[in-house]
């Protein structure tokens, strides 16, 4: 099951905005693909373009082997006929239709026959456990309930593409996270090939098999979301992922290439040939704190302890250099307390400064 | 990530790539819908304004008797120089135009005044009985534009014009000055009686919504009443007090019912009474000149309020919208004003109905005693000693037809404008933002610009010959139908556009991913969630148009009378029971729609002004 998706060059503009710019991306059948970035990054407009609702200015769309989109050949399918199903961000549900007739009316369209119809009805409310619900309107629904029922519009039509613009986004937390479950399962279950659109990092690294980060209408990098993680491509996917943010210190190339010199402190770390300006990126979790001086380890007070129950967060200071630590469960560091922090050379990354890429260990 | 690749196409590929992504911007439902309401609107208002213009400018048949060498179709200034700068013009132009101003300013200053004031004691006073008080309001613009005129004829009419004397002359013993019973005065009052609910309703709503913080916080700071309303309240409701000033005055300009009544008998001309005359004995291209006059005062007018009110329009969104609290209290003075306000109602509503309809039951005209009693004008057998033969309006064949014009003509053009405002408002609010969506708005907001009875003359020079496919439409049914809905079109796009910004763009956008074509989801998602806008805008036109009058009073020929054009055959006639009997059927009928539009849940009279 599962279609390809293969976007190539795409480009939209909105006057002098680009919004999309010059994306290719390749979509293997059955992955789950967030697109994530800050508002206004263009990955809404991405999905869109796949979609059909826009009209982009360049490139070309295949959903399967169909060509669906190209600026070139001048072709242009409509939303309607490129088999994909959408849930849009505030559902869309028709508000002068019930429940069962929002279901229906892609169906009616189609003209499937009444049996089939009220099957994929049955099925559908059953998959988002909403049975019983068929004759309501949408204002007799909760916003959970309706978001519900527009994932199981979508499902009704057997789509084999779901694209979902930030679904979630109008849910309360706690709702949120259920509904994490509940796609992740439903993507699961079909294998049909998703594209998600989303601002939030959890959504995207619990939900996906794979995540592209946007900004400015550009990719910047596409991959698992464990490497998104521990390998940002730059340092704006380094700054943009992880919570507590990554820890970006700035430095010099120093011992012939073996360590970084902050300034207060030196790190030890495989430098791959970079040279002159770099920042180290350190996870805050990444950080080994002590209450003991230990070797290899520098000293610090503790600026400020801020404990959440399954995890703690110390805010380190050296000076004017900041550090965040996470640490597991409740921590006995009281704040002003003397800490001493280690790094670990495996987990911290290396960019460099001017560019903001990823020292790649592979060059 | 990659770098794009361009890939050089042989030109014939790129030109068949242009030649598909023209025709489908070509097929897209937002822009064909675009493109035929650019056609419609073209023929239907750029052309018959540059026919008109162009008779201006041409020479016409009649010319010849005054210009010896003048060939018809050629280009000539004669017109113009004649309107305006020639001893005729001091008689066929500037008293006309003066006449307009001093009647327009009178009348909205006096309509200022009524509206405002009755807007404050209703929105913001304990005074008791203001739901009523509210409702009734609205009546007398509901009411045709010329009821009160008629009424004050009934009244004040004197003996100057050789007719019968009026009811003061009657109760009194002797006649009324002239200044009162004809001329600017009562042109004034009663149009300022008419229209003043524009301002009771502009203020109401600006009233309503200024927070009464803003106010409250004031009166900390030792603010008196008086500053309070004057530093505070006052700048706040300024923008609305303008538009309605601009509103009526421009309206009021434009209005022909009035004047005809109380200006004509007495040769007080306005513009829109010139430009009939003229018209009416043939001079069209003096008459058009007098519209063209009209036209550009009106859209200064409006000029004038888009840059002012524009400018201070941000002082709208100030404040809350949450229900005034403040309420100032007028202690003794509370029944004393609610009694002046009730009788100032029943004056202007109850007594002007209860003269025409007296006047109906009155054999001779101008003997109010019980013995001149008669049913005659409302159920009498046809008698060649009265009213020049005709039967009384209930058994008057001519009058049935009249009213079945009205109907007919009503549901015509609010059958027309409900859908030309689905077709305009889809293609405007889906297009927004596109040059093409934007010069359909503007070229449908043309006609507001343009008094009705200069709309009217516009459609004279466009419909008297055959044009195009079209054939002369002159003296046709079919060509009131045209010219009101034209002159509804600005009514119709907006109305349209806000009904289609209520449904968001996603639900469409839903059904096309569902894979429905573009005239299903017309059909089942955006006509279902629009409908209601639609409905009561049906109803808003249903009214206004039956009410109209300027605008097709130049247009109607014997055949093709409708009720609110009778009224004034009879009257020019001297048939003024039949007039007022035939007033008093319109009234009912438009009465009727209004209670019909209350059942419709978001029809509201200030929907439906000013179009």
């Amino acid at each position: 099951m599962g279609t390809t998706i293969i976007i190539k060059n795409l480009t939209k503009r909105f006057g002098n905005v680009i919004a999309v710019s010059h994306v290719s991306l390749t979509i293997e059948p059955g992955t789950f693909l967030t697109i994530l970035g800050p508002s206004g990054c263009g990955k809404t407009t991405l999905l869109r373009c796949v979609a059909g609702l826009e009209d982009p200015d360049e490139g070309e769309i295949y959903i399967g082997d169909k060509l669906v989109f190209s600026h070139q050949q001048g072709i242009y399918l409509p939303a309607g006929q490129r088999d994909l199903g959408l849930v849009f961000q505030n559902y869309a549900l028709w508000p002068h239709m019930t429940v069962y007739k929002n279901m229906t009316f892609s169906l009616e369209i189609q003209r499937l026959p009444k049996a089939e119809i009220q099957r994929r009805v049955a099925d559908s409310l059953a998959e988002v456990k909403m049975e019983g619900y068929a004759d309501r309107y949408p204002r007799e629904l909760s916003g959970g309930q309706q978001q519900r029922i527009a994932l199981a519009r979508m499902l009704a039509y057997r789509p084999k593409v779901f694209l979902m613009d930030e679904p979630l986004s109008n849910l309360d937390a706690r709702l949120r996270m259920d509904m994490r479950a509940e796609l992740k399962r439903l993507h699961h279950i079909s294998a049909a090939t998703t594209i998600y659109v989303t601002h939030d990092q959890m959504e995207a690294l619990t939900m996906s098999s794979e995540i592209t980060v946007m900004r400015y209408g550009i990719l910047q990098q596409l991959d698992t979301p464990d490497r998104v993680y521990h390998y940002p491509a730059n340092l704006f996917v380094a700054d943009f992922i992880g919570n507590p943010k990554v820890n970006l210190l700035e430095g010099v190339v120093d011992d012939g290439g073996n360590s970084v010199d902050l300034g207060k402190f030196k790190i030890n770390i495989n430098t791959h040939n970079a040279t002159g300006q770099v920042v180290v990126a350190v996870r805050p979790e990444d950080i080994a704190i002590s209450t003991e001086p230990v070797p290899g380890a520098v000293e610090f007070t503790a600026y400020s302890v801020l404990p959440s129950g399954a995890d703690s967060t110390i805010v380190a200071r050296l000076g004017d250099t900041e550090i965040t630590v996470k640490v597991m469960g409740s921590s006995k560091i009281k704040m002003d307390d003397k800490i001493w922090l280690k790094f670990d050379p495996q987990t911290s990354n290396l960019y460099d400064k001017e560019s903001g890429k990823l020292v790649d260990p592979e060059n | 990530m990659e770098t794009p690749v361009v890939v050089q196409q042989p030109l014939s590929l790129q030109a068949l790539a242009t030649f598909r992504r023209l025709i489908r911007w070509l097929t897209s439902a937002k822009v064909v819908l675009a493109l035929i309401m650019l056609v419609l609107m073209a023929y239907l208002i750029i052309v018959p304004l540059y026919r008109m213009l162009a008779t201006t400018v041409t020479f016409q048949e009649k010319d010849s008797l005054f210009v010896p060498d003048a060939v018809e179709g050629r280009l000539t200034t004669f017109h113009w120089v004649r309107m305006l700068a020639s001893p005729i013009s001091q008689v066929l132009l500037y008293p006309p135009l003066q006449h307009s101003l001093v009647v327009a300013a009178g009348a909205t200053l006096f309509a200022l005044i009524i509206g405002s004031a009755m807007a404050w004691l209703v929105i913001r006073t304990d005074m008791p009985g203001r739901n009523i008080i509210s409702s009734m309001a609205t009546v007398p613009y509901i009411m045709p534009s010329w009821t009160i005129a008629m009424a004050w004829t009934v009244m004040f009419k004197n003996r100057t014009t050789g007719g019968t004397p009026g009811l003061y002359e009657y109760l009194i013993g002797h006649s009324p000055p002239d200044w009162l019973a004809y001329g600017p005065v009562p042109i004034m009052i009663s149009s300022a009686l008419h229209y003043y609910t524009f301002f009771f309703l502009f203020v109401s709503a600006a009233l309503m919504s200024i927070d009464s913080n803003l106010e409250e916080a004031s009166e900390l700071m030792g603010a008196s009443r008086w500053r309070i309303l004057r530093k505070i309240t006052f700048p706040l409701i300024m923008p609305a007090m303008l538009s309605g000033f601009i509103m009526t005055f421009s309206k009021v300009m434009g209005t022909f019912g009035g004047p005809n009544v109380l200006g004509v008998p007495v040769c007080y001309y306005t513009l829109s009474t010139m430009i009939r005359s003229n018209i009416g004995i043939g001079d069209f291209a003096d008459g058009f000149v007098l519209a063209i006059m009209l036209i550009l005062l009106a859209m200064i007018t409006v000029f004038i309020n888009q840059k002012v009110v524009g400018i201070r329009k941000s002082y709208e969104t100030i404040g809350g919208r949450g229900f005034v609290a403040h309420q100032t209290k007028l202690r003794n003075w509370k029944i004393i004003l609610m009694i002046i306000v009730i009788v100032f109602q029943i004056l202007i509503i109850v007594v002007p109905l209860g003269l025409l309809a007296y006047d109906t039951f009155m054999l001779r005209p101008g003997n109010f005693s019980p013995s001149n009693f008669t049913t005659h004008y409302w159920i009498g057998k046809s008698n060649p000693d009265i009213a020049n033969g005709e039967p009384g309006v209930l058994r008057n064949p001519k009058i049935y037809t009249g009213a079945w014009n009205s109907i007919r003509l009503s549901i015509v053009t609010a059958f027309f404008t409900a859908l030309l405002g689905v077709i305009l408002g889809y293609a405007i609010a889906k297009g927004r933002g596109t040059r093409l969506s934007k010069l359909v708005e503007q070229i449908a907001f043309i006609p507001y610009v343009m008094p009705g009875i200069a709309f009217g003359a516009v459609y004279i020079s466009m419909f008297s010959k055959p044009f195009g496919p079209i054939p002369a439409l002159y003296g046709t049914f079919a060509l009131l139908a045209v010219v009101s809905v034209a002159k509804h079109i600005p009514y119709s796009a907006r109305t349209g556009v806000a009904s289609m910004l209520q449904v968001s763009r996603e639900l469409e956008e839903a059904g096309e991913v569902a894979g429905a074509k573009v005239w299903q989801r017309f059909r089942r998602i955006i006509f279902p969630l629009t409908s209601a806008g639609f409905v009561s805008g049906f109803l808003l036109t249903f009214i206004t148009t039956m009410r109209e009058l300027s605008l097709i009073i130049l247009l109607v020929t014997p055949s093709t009378q409708v009720l609110a054009s009778m009224t004034m055959r009879y009257t020019e006639n001297g048939d003024d029971q039949m007039a007022h009997a035939v007033i008093i059927i319109l009234v009912v009928l438009v009465m009727i729609g209004d209670l019909l539009i209350g059942r419709f849940r978001g029809g509201s009279l200030k929907k439906g002004l000013g179009m």
